[in-house]
């Protein structure tokens, strides 16, 4: 009794008692049955010959793979920044008092957030047959839409205006979140709507809108596969292109697919650090680095510290 | 052009509200407010919660726009331009402009948190005011002294207890060099220990001569302080006068009312 009242004494744990740890006996029959799965399918994906893992090796760091991952990442860079670019115009524009700015801005986000991409992407692809020849409206400028239009044009458009729906409702989502206080404050310091907006709202919704903007760039990159219907060489379609001559699908779609990994994976730990940079300086506990985590993995997980030692 | 402000001792208040109203949908907030504060001077509004007194505030500087009556600050009236006997309503610029002279400081305080304190305090003189960033410095730095808080200019916001937050917020008002300074509730959202810092802050501001109308449940600070005491109820001024007088010896009921609930 008098070793729980002693703060000395219950420094190194509990006085005199010692702690025994929860059993936890199902989380072992679980981890079991779901190891005994995985490799089953493991042994089967390697002893199988027609997976052809030698085709695999053969052609991952083939040129036309290469380039087309090339393609891939350029397609995007170019339709993620059309689309952040022009969300941040319809999701101001959303957010306007004039009612028909707002109108047109909500009609946008509904049609190209309303059908398919894949759907926009032909529509683009095909656009001159609605207008064979584009002139802006204005004298003396026409151009073959043919000619204008290319493959890569039309993925580039597609991609990109499909992608400003998406990304106008996640930048609204991120002003919306930052208290009105705010801009009343620039308000009553003179600042006018534009300065406002760029000066206090936005560079502090930039933490909100961030995150989701990663998941859009990754899903993006994944989305760019679908332009191989327009016979844009990226990723996907040289692939397409080499098993359409070798016969080898299998193997060249695993070439595609463990790329796509590599590069999402990459991606996605340089959103976290993006992520914790965004959110210096407004939240107090900052998310651990991919790093950090993997120390903490192996401190916790270890054979070593099996949790029954004593506490200190 | 503005006879109608002056008043008749001859002077121009720096604010004076003839019978202004104010409504937010069917509920009449403000129900025909007159006051004018003379340059110099430190008025505190007092009254309780839902009397209009943060209403009434938020009007002089425009946050909120009045239905009916007039609102001048120094010779001109809020919101609007007049043009012989119209009225016309001001574009968003031409408010910023008039803004720029009066300076308000809220209950929650509203530091621009990706900003440091220094940053906070010289966003609106570059931005707005379009005045040199090393005149600009100097003086931010001169008002974090004059609050206390000159060895925070590189922190952040969140770093500063609400106490130091509301200095800065005071000295973020001050760095646009007002005429007027309005207090929304400043010490309402403070740990009662750090409410002392601010209303220091705030009394050396009135000794310098500065015109303040403060909206505040403070009553030792509204007697010792304010030159005059306007107690609002149900979106009308009940009782005015000398800030001894109103709150040592009220005449209205209302007022008796609420100073013995307050004090």
């Amino acid at each position: 009794m008098s070793g729980l009242m002693n703060p000395t004494a219950t420094a190194t744990g509990h006085g005199r008692f010692t702690v025994v740890p929860a059993r936890h006996p199902w989380r072992w029959v679980a981890g079991t049955a779901v190891a005994a799965v995985v490799i089953l399918l493991v042994i089967s994906a390697l002893t199988n010959p027609r997976f052809g893992w030698d085709k695999v090796s053969l052609y991952f760091r083939d040129v036309a793979i290469v380039n087309g991952i090339g393609i891939t990442l350029f397609l995007t860079v170019v339709c993620m920044a059309l689309g952040v670019g022009l969300g941040v115009v319809l999701a101001v524009m959303q957010l306007s008092a004039n009612p028909v700015v707002k109108a047109s801005a909500s009609a946008y986000v509904t049609i190209f957030r309303g059908t398919p991409v894949l759907v926009q992407l032909l529509f683009w692809f095909n656009l001159s047959a609605l207008y064979p020849e584009i002139t802006f409206g204005i004298p003396g400028v026409s151009l073959d839409a043919n000619q204008l239009i290319t493959p890569l044009a039309a993925a580039i458009l597609g991609l990109g205006l499909n992608e400003a729906a998406y990304m106008s409702e996640i930048v609204r989502a991120g002003i919306q979140s930052i208290e009105q206080g705010q801009s009343e404050a620039a308000g009553a310091l003179g600042m006018s709507r534009i300065q406002t907006l760029t000066r206090v709202v936005l560079p502090q919704a930039m933490r909100v809108i961030i995150p989701p903007t990663g998941n859009e760039f990754i899903g993006m990159l994944k989305t760019t596969s679908l332009v191989s219907v327009l016979a844009v060489p990226e990723l996907l379609y040289s692939a397409q292109i080499i098993y359409s001559k070798n016969l080898q699908v299998v193997p060249l779609l695993l070439v595609a697919s463990i790329w796509y990994i590599i590069i999402t994976t990459v991606f996605s730990i340089g959103q976290g650090y993006l992520e914790r940079r965004f959110s210096r300086g407004t939240s107090r506990t900052v998310p651990p680095t991919p790093v950090e985590r993997l120390r903490k993995f192996f401190r916790v997980h270890s054979p070593l510290a099996t949790g029954k030692g004593n506490a200190s | 052009m503005t006879i109608e402000s002056i008043n008749a001792t001859g002077q121009v208040p720096l604010v004076r509200a003839q019978d202004v109203r104010k409504s937010f949908g069917p509920h009449q907030v403000l129900k025909g407010i007159d006051l004018e504060v003379s340059s110099g001077e430190v008025v505190c509004l007092i009254g309780a919660s839902g009397s209009g007194k943060s209403t009434f505030l938020r009007c002089v500087n425009h946050l909120e726009k009045i239905d009916g009556g007039l609102l001048w600050v120094e010779d001109r009236v809020v919101g609007y331009r007049i043009k012989g006997d119209k009225l016309h309503e001001q574009s968003h610029n031409e408010i910023c402009a008039d803004r720029t002279d009066i300076g308000m400081v809220f209950q929650h305080f509203n530091l621009f948190p990706h900003m440091t304190v220094l940053e906070n305090l010289m966003e609106a003189p570059l931005r707005v005011l379009k005045q040199r960033k090393d005149e600009v410095r100097r003086r931010a730095l001169g008002l974090l002294e004059q609050v206390g808080l000159e060895q925070k200019a590189h922190a952040y916001p969140r770093h500063l207890s609400g106490g130091q937050q509301q200095r800065v917020a005071i000295a973020r008002a001050l760095c646009m060099q007002p005429k007027l300074m309005l207090f929304d509730e400043p010490t309402s959202a403070l740990d009662p220990e750090l409410v002392g810092e601010v209303l220091r802050v705030m009394k050396d501001l009135a000794k310098s001569g500065m015109t303040m109308i403060v909206v505040t449940h403070e009553m030792g600070f509204a007697r010792d302080v304010a030159d005059r005491v306007v107690f609002m109820h149900d979106g009308r001024i009940i009782e005015e006068g000398a800030a001894e007088t109103v709150i040592n010896h009220p005449q209205h009921e209302r007022t008796r009312a609420f100073l013995s609930a307050v004090l």
